[in-house]
């Protein structure tokens, strides 16, 4: 059964499968598959309908930077919440290699970061152990902000 | 000084409103102990050993009258009726209670003040010279820089979740009043040799259990790139800095373990991609920020007449001639001087402050000085703009409330955290140790014969009280449960920074006041021609100081 995540603002139902890092077995349909997957399973996973990656917050997008194209999404993982590595890898997928196709958080981050991740590129959330209908009031925490995001690449002096 | 616009205002409303959100949830149990601990340090709530403590923001030290006031008000009706200024310039609450923080938030909202940042791995407040825009001895006021980026890093959607805990902090003039090289990142405003302003950076600075005085990492950025400069260090350190153990994790530790240079070039390629982008400065937006930071209206002034009328009233008054000579410093403006008002009175912890006090200063400030006050990382309040002639008058109102000890930069001005009567990261306690040195040396002319003497007490390794960068550092630390403290000599917090070194063996509470007595009767020993004690320890070095305590 599929489940529920935010999606560009809205709850949608989730078709994709996640790997856990240890797979070796590829499953049809769509997966996101854990990096390690993806660098000893290059020759197979690539061109594949539906494809996504994720990264762990030791792993920064460099690894896959000449690889975007394969990926439909990349999801980028929250060990603890409190590891805010995933902020910056956000930011640089879409700043520094122009990937355009839906950047995922998962793992352990918590609704009171939904607004900052939004600025940082992300535009779906796998929150888990929260209630979706009453995460969605978060990003609107804050009706603007001072500096430059991916949400609005112009910061506040440029505008006011 | 800066006023918030609508929009500013908005911002702190709104946060203000998510706090309390974030407050219901967790006292309906729906969000975690852990989960809560990050977004209330975010909000400057630490729980503390018998009570939470909110530190209150204000940003690069300068506040007002109004604000003053309702600082008065919160700590009576909130609070003890007492609040606690910090080494950060900002001011401490020991006693609100949890479910009254957002309360407490919306009050300082309506002054335009808030707690946001002040605490947790995020981008702190920006610190700067607590004479900043009044000092003889400056080059531009820093202030309107500090703005620039109060407002970048308020709310940065990537950096409030750093490795550690992140500290910038400015100076422009000649002594540095800011301890910028103590900084995760100090930033010096400096001109170029056509005369365009800049940035001499320096990184990786900081206390704590690993002291370190930071490194130059840009001699001259010029100004329009700060923001976009700033951006890439932080990128650098959020992706780079150990996360695996937190004594490891502030930048100093990444800066020392990759080298300076390994480090600027990681910072240049980030920058590249940053650089004459849309956060780039504009002049419009420096003239905006200056706007608000304007020289007041001064009054012209014979400055000469001034300073002899003063001169005949410190004669025929010696407790006002001590006071002028050491609480007042030179002004840029004829005719004005700027004041210290003592938080280091005998009797009361360092940086301390009632609310009746907190009045008393609003009203002297709104008298005397524009309605203007500034903190002092040296826990004391600044009243800046002073014409001379109504400084007997300011002195006279200032020894009615207890802000006149003729002590700042002498013995008894000490820093002291607010150690284990209150922190529950202490190992010790602090407060008493201060009362006890400042007993001990009452006599207010053998302290004035030491000269000036920076005395910094910590209650643990986290450094609060900056023990490292004191001419006289002490340490409280645990020995198998006791309390004890460990003696440093030698650091200071000025251009020529040094860290201090460990005398020898820690002492015992009761032995600390005697030590530093025969400290300090060794250093008369030895100075010779006036000669400052850190100019006579950094000659003789410790062996002389340590042969003298440890004597059997």
């Amino acid at each position: 059964m599929p489940s529920k995540i935010i999606k560009d603002g809205v709850i949608v139902d989730d078709q994709w499968l996640l790997l856990p890092q240890d797979t070796t077995d590829i499953p049809e349909g769509p997966i996101i598959v854990p990096l390690s997957l993806w660098e000893s399973k290059k020759d197979i996973l690539a061109g594949r309908e539906a494809l996504g990656v994720w990264l762990d917050s030791d792993e920064p997008p460099e690894h896959i930077a000449s690889a975007l194209e394969n990926f439909d999404l990349v999801a980028i993982n929250f060990p603890v919440f409190v590891d805010g590595r995933g902020f910056s890898y956000g930011r640089d997928l879409r700043e520094k290699y122009h990937y355009q196709g839906e950047v995922r958080a998962i793992g352990e981050f918590i609704r009171d970061q939904l607004f900052f991740l939004q600025r940082c590129g992300f535009n779906a959330y796998a929150l888990s152990g929260a209630e979706l209908e009453s995460a969605l009031d978060t990003f609107k925490d804050f009706s603007d902000s001072y500096q430059a995001a991916i949400d609005q690449p112009e910061p506040y002096f440029r505008r006011h | 000084m800066y006023i918030y616009n609508q929009y500013d205002q908005q911002l702190v409303d709104e946060r203000v409103a998510q706090y309390r959100g974030q407050t219901e949830r967790y006292l309906a149990g729906e969000i975690s102990d852990e989960q809560f601990l990050p977004l209330r340090l975010q909000n400057g709530l630490y729980i503390q050993r018998l009570a939470p403590m909110l530190r209150v923001a204000i940003p690069y030290g300068t506040f007002n009258s109004q604000q003053m006031r309702k600082l008065a008000h919160i700590s009576r009706h909130y609070d003890k009726g007492y609040g606690h200024f910090s080494t950060r310039q900002n001011i401490q609450l020991n006693w609100p209670q949890l479910e009254e923080v957002p309360d407490i938030l919306a009050e300082l909202a309506e002054v335009q003040m808030h707690a946001i940042q002040t605490s947790g791995n995020c981008i702190r407040n920006t610190t700067t010279d607590q004479f900043a825009g009044a000092a003889a001895d400056e080059l531009e006021d820093p202030r309107p820089y500090c703005e620039i980026v109060r407002k970048w890093s308020t709310f940065h959607p990537e950096f409030a979740f750093l490795p550690r805990k992140f500290k910038i902090a400015f100076c422009a003039s000649k002594a540095d009043r800011a301890a910028i090289q103590m900084h995760d990142i100090g930033i010096e405003v400096v001109h170029n040799a056509s005369g365009e302003t800049g940035f001499r950076i320096l990184v990786g600075g900081g206390l704590g259990r690993t002291p370190v005085i930071g490194t130059e990492i840009i001699e001259f950025l010029p100004k329009q790139h700060l923001i976009t400069y700033l951006e890439a260090i932080l990128r650098v350190y959020n992706q780079l800095g150990r996360r695996d153990n937190k004594y490891k994790a502030r930048i100093k530790i990444l800066v020392r373990a990759m080298g300076i240079d390994a480090f600027r070039d990681k910072v240049e390629q980030q920058w590249a991609l940053l650089k004459d982008g849309p956060s780039t400065l504009t002049e419009e937006e420096f003239e905006r920020s200056k706007s608000y930071f304007h020289s007041p209206e001064y009054i012209d002034v014979d400055d000469s007449d001034a300073d002899l009328k003063l001169q005949q009233q410190a004669l025929q008054d010696p407790g006002f001639g001590n006071w002028l000579k050491r609480n007042v410093d030179a002004h840029q403006a004829p005719g004005y001087a700027i004041v210290t008002l003592s938080l280091k009175t005998t009797g009361y912890a360092p940086g301390d402050i009632s609310d009746v006090q907190m009045e008393a200063v609003a009203d002297m400030a709104e008298q005397f000085s524009f309605g203007e006050i500034r903190a002092s990382h040296q826990q004391n309040l600044v009243l800046a703009h002073v014409r001379k002639e109504q400084l007997f008058a300011l002195w006279e109102q200032a020894k009615t409330f207890g802000f006149a000890t003729p002590n700042i930069n002498y013995l008894t001005d000490m820093i002291c955290c607010p150690g284990g009567d209150f922190c529950a990261l202490a190992n010790a306690k602090s407060l008493p140790v201060a009362d006890a040195i400042q007993r001990k040396f009452d006599d207010i002319d053998y302290m004035y014969d030491l000269g000036e003497i920076d005395l910094n007490i910590s209650g643990c390794m986290n450094a609060c009280g900056h023990h490292h960068i004191g001419h006289i550092g002490i340490l409280g630390v645990d020995k198998k449960g006791k309390e004890f403290y460990q003696i440093s000599l030698g650091g200071s917090q000025d251009r020529d920074a040094s860290l201090g070194k460990i005398l020898g063996p820690s002492f015992s509470q009761a032995e600390v006041p005697d030590v530093i007595e025969k400290i300090l009767n060794t250093y008369i020993s030895l100075r010779i021609d006036g000669e400052s004690f850190l100019d006579t320890y950094r000659r003789a070095g410790l062996a002389p100081y340590k042969e003298s305590v440890y004597a059997k």
